[in-house]
């Protein structure tokens, strides 16, 4: 089953890394739901440049979103940050429920078009699933082990960084990697404020009312988050295989 | 030696411990025991400072523990708590290792402390040296988790309730490894249960505590002999204290000279066992050999009986 399952990834990340090099092999494919001879493959850009790009974007912004969404959950974790925690939670959870379009259209009068109104939509979109990981994490930490590490004379920083940090790190892994997800599928929007991303793809097919435009955008962004989402939850079993609180 | 001198805990306007003064001897092991909030377990984490005292001090080997930083004093305290409290992210070996790596010790020295104290409790180093915690059986969790506190060498072991979450099976094995650990390591304990049978079992001096305040202070068969307290009676002589009482006493210490045709028992077998061995078989004596097997005298039944009275 496990089998299985490994040979279907590579399976996908090979059909992803074969389209985006050579996209025009794949032209019999999608040439079906094209009219009047529009051309079936994306050419007014590099599909591989545009993915990565996309790439890129959402890894800034989840990057950005962690380390602030981390930072807050453990501050809020802590005997001395406790009363901003209802404070934290209503400004995250206002950043998730804010439409990522309507965080655009605020974004591009202050910092102009491009790269740099998605990066802010992204990074707000990305803080709750982060932010609510790390404080449970942090919080399931058993009693009995943080009496223990006290009891062994460890300080508050030293148990938070050799236990409490450790133990909470698969569910702090799990929230980026939901919000990763849920990015790179949000970051096509992008597209619409001129960030270079695979929406411009799916634009241009909605445009020109090319349904292989459309559906290649759609499949390249779908398949790069079901292998993003692989990859680190890979990475998760690896850092984590022994992390088992029982 | 630690001296715990008007020691007092107050949450608020509630006394959990009042005014309790102890003297705990080296290189032995003094049992506190009490019911569930008798302010036990908070007089034994005001020696270590995970519950700072509200009056009174704690010294140890004449030096008051309040004078230095918590964390530093812990580190020369060990601490065992019940369900073991092993870090599930850790190998055996790496949480044997907290207090050495804490304290700086060299690499060599933490590999070979770590294979020491393996050995010491019966697991195969080699073995059991990588396993994680969730591998490991309920007794052999309990015995690292003992191992952990004795890591870094400290004169004074504090245990909470060790042995509260084993069935009775490995808790009576547990006991007797705890016996041969503070022989071996020469180690200062001081134990608490709710479990008067353990407290006899392993206490040489046993503290009884109620509502904050310890009623009597004094050897186990000094408990049931002379009970300080109305409620000392009844929680030590529930049960059959005259068999208690013998449970206390070795063969070898009772034995007199002289032979027996009666069955042979060890030295080191209690009274207890040694009356029940008798009546079993209907015999009126038996003889007493030590661990190698040397006869060292006889033991009457009625010898056992008078030592079974009261006064």
């Amino acid at each position: 089953m496990a089998r299985a399952a490994a040979l279907l990834r590579i399976a996908a990340a090979g059909l992803l890394a074969a389209f985006l090099l050579m996209p025009q092999r794949f032209a019999p494919l999608f040439a079906p739901l094209t009219q009047y001879g529009a051309p079936p493959i994306y050419d007014q850009g590099n599909l591989l440049d545009l993915a990565l790009a996309q790439l890129g974007t959402v890894c800034c912004a989840a990057f950005a979103s962690t380390i602030v969404a981390v930072g807050l959950g453990i501050l809020v974790t802590r005997k001395s940050g406790a009363e901003f925690l209802p404070l934290s939670r209503t400004l995250v959870s206002f950043g998730q429920t804010f439409p990522p379009v309507a965080v655009l259209a605020v974004a591009v009068p202050l910092v102009g078009f491009g790269e740099k109104p998605t990066l802010i939509a992204l990074f707000t979109y990305g803080l709750l699933p982060i932010f609510e990981n790390t404080i449970v994490g942090l919080q399931i930490c058993p009693p009995a082990l943080l009496e223990a590490a006290s009891g062994m004379g460890m300080s508050a920083r030293q148990r938070f960084l050799s236990v409490e940090l450790p133990l909470a790190m698969p569910l702090i892994l799990e929230g980026v990697r939901l919000s990763l997800v849920i990015n790179v599928g949000t970051a096509t929007i992008g597209s619409t404020v001129a960030a270079k991303g695979l929406g411009e793809v799916i634009i241009a097919g909605l445009l020109s009312n090319n349904d292989a435009f459309i559906l290649q955008g759609g499949l390249v962004t779908g398949l790069m988050a079901i292998l993003l989402y692989d990859a680190i939850s890979a990475v998760e079993r690896r850092i984590c295989r022994t992390a088992r609180v029982d | 030696m630690i001296s715990i001198e008007n020691l007092s805990k107050q949450y608020g306007a509630t006394t959990v411990v009042d005014a309790v003064s102890l003297a705990i001897e080296r290189d032995s092991i003094t049992v506190i025991v009490g019911t569930s909030g008798s302010g036990k377990s908070t007089l034994l984490r005001m020696i270590n400072r995970l519950v700072e005292p509200t009056h009174g001090r704690v010294l140890i080997d004449g030096k008051d523990t309040a004078g230095e930083p918590a964390h530093l004093l812990r580190r020369r305290i060990g601490y065992a708590l019940q369900g073991h409290g092993l870090f599930p992210h850790r190998t055996v070996a790496e949480n044997i290792a907290t207090v050495p790596r804490l304290l700086g010790w060299s690499k060599q020295r933490i590999g070979a402390r770590v294979d020491e104290l393996l050995t010491a409790f019966q697991m195969e180093a080699g073995e059991f040296r990588q396993k994680f915690p969730h591998q490991l059986s309920g007794g052999q969790q309990q015995r690292v988790g003992v191992a952990r506190a004795l890591a870094a060498e400290p004169s004074v072991l504090l245990m909470d309730e060790p042995f509260g979450a084993l069935d009775p099976i490995i808790r009576a094995k547990a006991q007797e490894d705890l016996l041969a650990i503070q022989r071996r390591f020469g180690t200062t304990i001081v134990l608490v249960t709710h479990d008067m049978e353990e407290a006899f079992r392993l206490g040489k001096r046993v503290a009884v505590m109620s509502h904050g305040r310890v009623l009597q202070y004094d050897p186990p068969a000094m408990l049931l002999t002379r009970p300080a307290d109305p409620l000392v009676a009844r929680l030590t002589g529930i049960a059959h204290p005259a068999l208690r009482l013998l449970s206390l006493m070795t063969a070898g210490e009772a034995a007199v000279p002289g032979a027996s045709p009666g069955p042979t028992v060890a030295a080191a077998a209690s009274l207890r066992d040694v009356l029940s061995e008798l009546l079993w078989r209907g015999a009126d004596s038996a003889a007493v050999v030590d661990a190698d097997g040397r006869p060292c005298g006889c033991l009457t039944i009625e010898a056992i009986l008078a030592r079974g009275r009261a006064s």
